[in-house]
């Protein structure tokens, strides 16, 4: 493991000072409309410091809490999925010439470097499965642009919501991999470790000292005390067979009478990635524009194919959301497509909790199938 | 209603003159012709496009012309009214009722779950001078339409583009996402979920791209039910809120309670008993004391939605 290094508290601005130094749009969590989102940030006076957040099924609070940590909440309702999964992008225009011949244009926005500070584990792993899906076999050339420009500065979880279960997936709520730099904060400043030559280069250009051995004990004590305070779990890594074996449960007709069908567990859900295209035309006839926007299967057009709706209920859409999540995926990127944020347990409008519809059409799973991480 | 007839007309190219738009008027404020009249620009590119051959608020009128394209604002409300409306889709090949009053019945409807003649009696002196049928309908209740494009008022990008659409000779889209998804797109904070609002965002098709909740408010679901709408569902999650049934039922009572699942709502919607709700037995931190309610010092301005 790569040795910490310690930040006082009062260097932190040093942190945003240097990304901005080196080109970098500083995006980072603050308070906005009642939760935590994540935005352009000029400076850390904007950052969510002595904030908590309390999240059950349903339901998201902010309080004020009696400290200065600017990390002590689990997340809001997105983190970098819109940053590099556009909720609404341009993909090409039309225009017509004055001989009625079409010419197409792709529609490319221009690089920008962008930090996020603030990453969770969860995001972390969230963001790999959205690498698999869109930069590595077929690369969407602004998904990738995006992801190419992208620095991240993560954040180790002290203090999970009610509704994480990170460790259950496997994914936190400590960070192993895949950022530049990783914080663990305690109250007196960040225990801070390098992740790629860029986070090296940015450590050698704050002011770092070497940590105390309490810092050291004091930041896994309040990790471990962080995986041990979650209490929901996903009966298994892979419920893949159990899933598919229980198409026919009650349970899906039980849980089609609480669901919306309102898709808002897909836009919260960090892996999610189903998008639709729309065409729109210009008044004049002059040209057309191509936009892709976030879909969900729990839309109607999700399952229209040649005519009908395969999926015209919302049983058949809540079936298709948990067996693609936690069985599908399997098939397509070798794991589950859940890693444990609870953000779909939070962001439902009902408080549909997936841990529990899961535990109860996989019973089977959760007896047999504890398999190791 | 998964996809809308095919459009009746060529490519515009291709017609040897140009096609011909009515925008017709039945019971209502005007607001969706005003909502068409505000449309800048793009109105002089659709003067271009068009032979407008009647539309009163821009001073056009010929209300007997054939066209190709008919938008009807406003809900039959009248003898008159139930009549023109035949004469109107005869006269019409591709016929759009626009707005909630034109889709739904509009806020007039309200009178349908009411005795109506007694309403009048009790308002007007000489109440045999008023010409009013029992019902205020939607426009589909009378004919056949191609497309309906609810809201209160009607969105205007929703008009331009599908007329925008039929000009290129292609069947315009049939909007069916609901606004949540919508307010997702935006980035907007859950008003639901974050300050206990009763949004009916999550049973309404969008249009208006979330507006109400962009500021902080509850959707009233002016645009009207999506498909697959679990009105019920929503209803039941209000009452576990904290609001009363009667509060409950007047959330669907705004400019949408002609619409068949909010009548449906109304008819036949009881609270079922808290304990036994799905949702409280999940898990008990969705069920909330006012000590919780208290906690929330950081939510947006959170005013009362049942002014
Ligand atoms: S399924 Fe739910 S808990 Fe799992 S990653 Fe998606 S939003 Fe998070
Ligand atoms: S099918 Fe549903 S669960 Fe799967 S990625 Fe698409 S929206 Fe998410
Ligand atoms: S599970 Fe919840 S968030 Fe997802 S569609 Fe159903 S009601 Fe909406
Ligand atoms: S604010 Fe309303 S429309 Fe937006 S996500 Fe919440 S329930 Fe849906």
């Amino acid at each position: 493991m790569i040795a910490s290094r310690f930040l006082p508290r009062q260097h932190l601005q040093t942190l945003f000072d240097q990304l901005d130094a080196l080109g970098y749009r500083c995006i980072g969590p603050q308070v906005r409309d009642g939760a935590i989102v994540y935005d352009r940030l000029g400076d850390l006076t904007a950052l969510p410091i002595g904030i908590g957040a309390h999240q059950t099924p349903g339901r998201y609070r902010l309080e004020h809490q009696d400290h200065q940590r600017c990390f002590a909440w689990a997340n809001g309702p997105q983190a970098l999925k819109p940053l590099l999964f556009a909720p609404h992008e341009t993909l090409w225009r039309t225009e017509r010439d004055d001989a009625g011949r079409l010419a197409f244009t792709r529609e490319l926005q221009p690089a920008q470097r962008q930090a996020v500070i603030g990453v969770r584990a969860c995001d972390l792993a969230a963001l790999a499965l959205q690498d698999a899906h869109f930069a590595d076999a077929r690369a969407d050339p602004s998904y990738s642009r995006r992801r190419h420009d992208l620095l991240l500065v993560g954040v180790e979880c002290g203090q999970p919501a009610d509704t994480c279960f990170c460790a259950s997936t496997g994914e936190g709520p400590a960070i192993s991999t895949g950022t530049d730099l990783t914080l663990t904060e305690l109250d007196a400043g960040f225990l801070v470790r390098a992740g790629t030559e860029v986070g090296s280069a940015l450590c050698d250009a704050l002011p770092l000292r070497a940590p105390s051995d309490g810092e050291l004990a004091q930041a896994e004590a309040e990790i471990e005390q962080a995986r041990l305070s979650q209490h929901r779990s996903l009966p298994g890594r892979n419920l893949r067979e159990s899933l598919f074996a229980n198409l026919d449960h009650p349970r899906w007709d039980e849980v089609a009478t609480r669901c919306l069908a309102c898709g808002n567990c897909v836009a919260v859900c960090p892996t999610c990635f189903c998008s639709t295209e729309r065409e729109q035309p210009s008044i004049d006839g002059s040209g057309s524009t191509r936009v892709r926007l976030w879909d969900s299967c729990f839309s109607a057009e999700h399952s229209y194919v040649h005519g009908r709706l395969l999926r015209p209920d919302t049983r058949t859409r809540y079936r298709q959301w948990l067996t693609h999540k936690l069985g599908g995926w399997h098939d397509q990127y070798g794991r589950s497509g859940c890693v444990g944020c609870g953000r779909c347990i939070a962001w439902c409008p009902v408080g549909i909790d997936l841990t529990a519809e899961a535990n109860a059409i996989c019973s089977d799973a959760s007896e047999s199938a504890q398999e190791a991480p | 209603m998964t996809s809308p007839p095919k459009s009746p007309l060529q490519p515009v190219d291709s017609l040897d003159r140009r096609p011909r738009l009515a925008v017709h008027k039945l019971s209502s404020c005007d607001g969706c012709q005003l909502a068409l009249l505000n449309a800048g620009a793009s109105l002089l590119r659709l003067a271009e496009r068009f032979d407008i051959v009647h539309f009163a608020e821009a001073g056009i009128i010929d209300v007997d012309a054939e066209a190709d394209i008919a938008l009807v604002e406003g809900s039959v409300s009248t003898a008159e009214e139930a009549e023109r409306i035949q004469t109107i889709r005869a006269r019409s090949r591709w016929l759009m009722p626009i707005g909630a009053c034109a889709t739904a019945g509009g806020p007039q409807a309200l009178k349908n779950l009411a005795n109506a003649e007694a309403w009048i009696a009790s308002s007007y002196p000489e109440p045999q001078h008023i010409d009013a049928r029992p019902t205020a309908d939607a426009v589909a209740a009378h004919v056949h339409v191609e497309l309906e494009l609810p809201g209160c008022p009607v969105s205007t990008p929703q008009v331009l583009a599908a007329l925008a659409s039929l000009l290129a000779g292609a069947t315009p889209l049939a909007e069916q996402d609901k606004i949540c998804l919508d307010c997702k797109r935006r980035g907007q904070v859950c008003v639901l979920v974050t300050q206990d609002a009763p949004c009916l965002g999550p049973i309404t098709v969008t249009g208006c791209g979330a507006l109400c909740p962009s500021l902080g408010r509850a959707c009233y679901g002016c645009y009207g039910p999506a498909e697959n709408p679990e009105v019920a569902t929503l209803a039941q999650r209000f009452a576990e809120l904290g609001l009363d049934a009667e509060a409950v039922k007047r959330r669907f009572l705004f400019q949408q309670s002609g619409a068949a699942p909010f009548q449906q709502l109304l008819r036949e919607w009881h609270p079922k008993p808290r304990a036994g709700s799905a949702t409280a037995s999940v898990d008990q931190g969705s069920s909330m004391t006012s000590e919780d309610r208290d906690h929330s010092m950081i939510s947006a301005s959170g005013e009362d939605e049942d002014d």
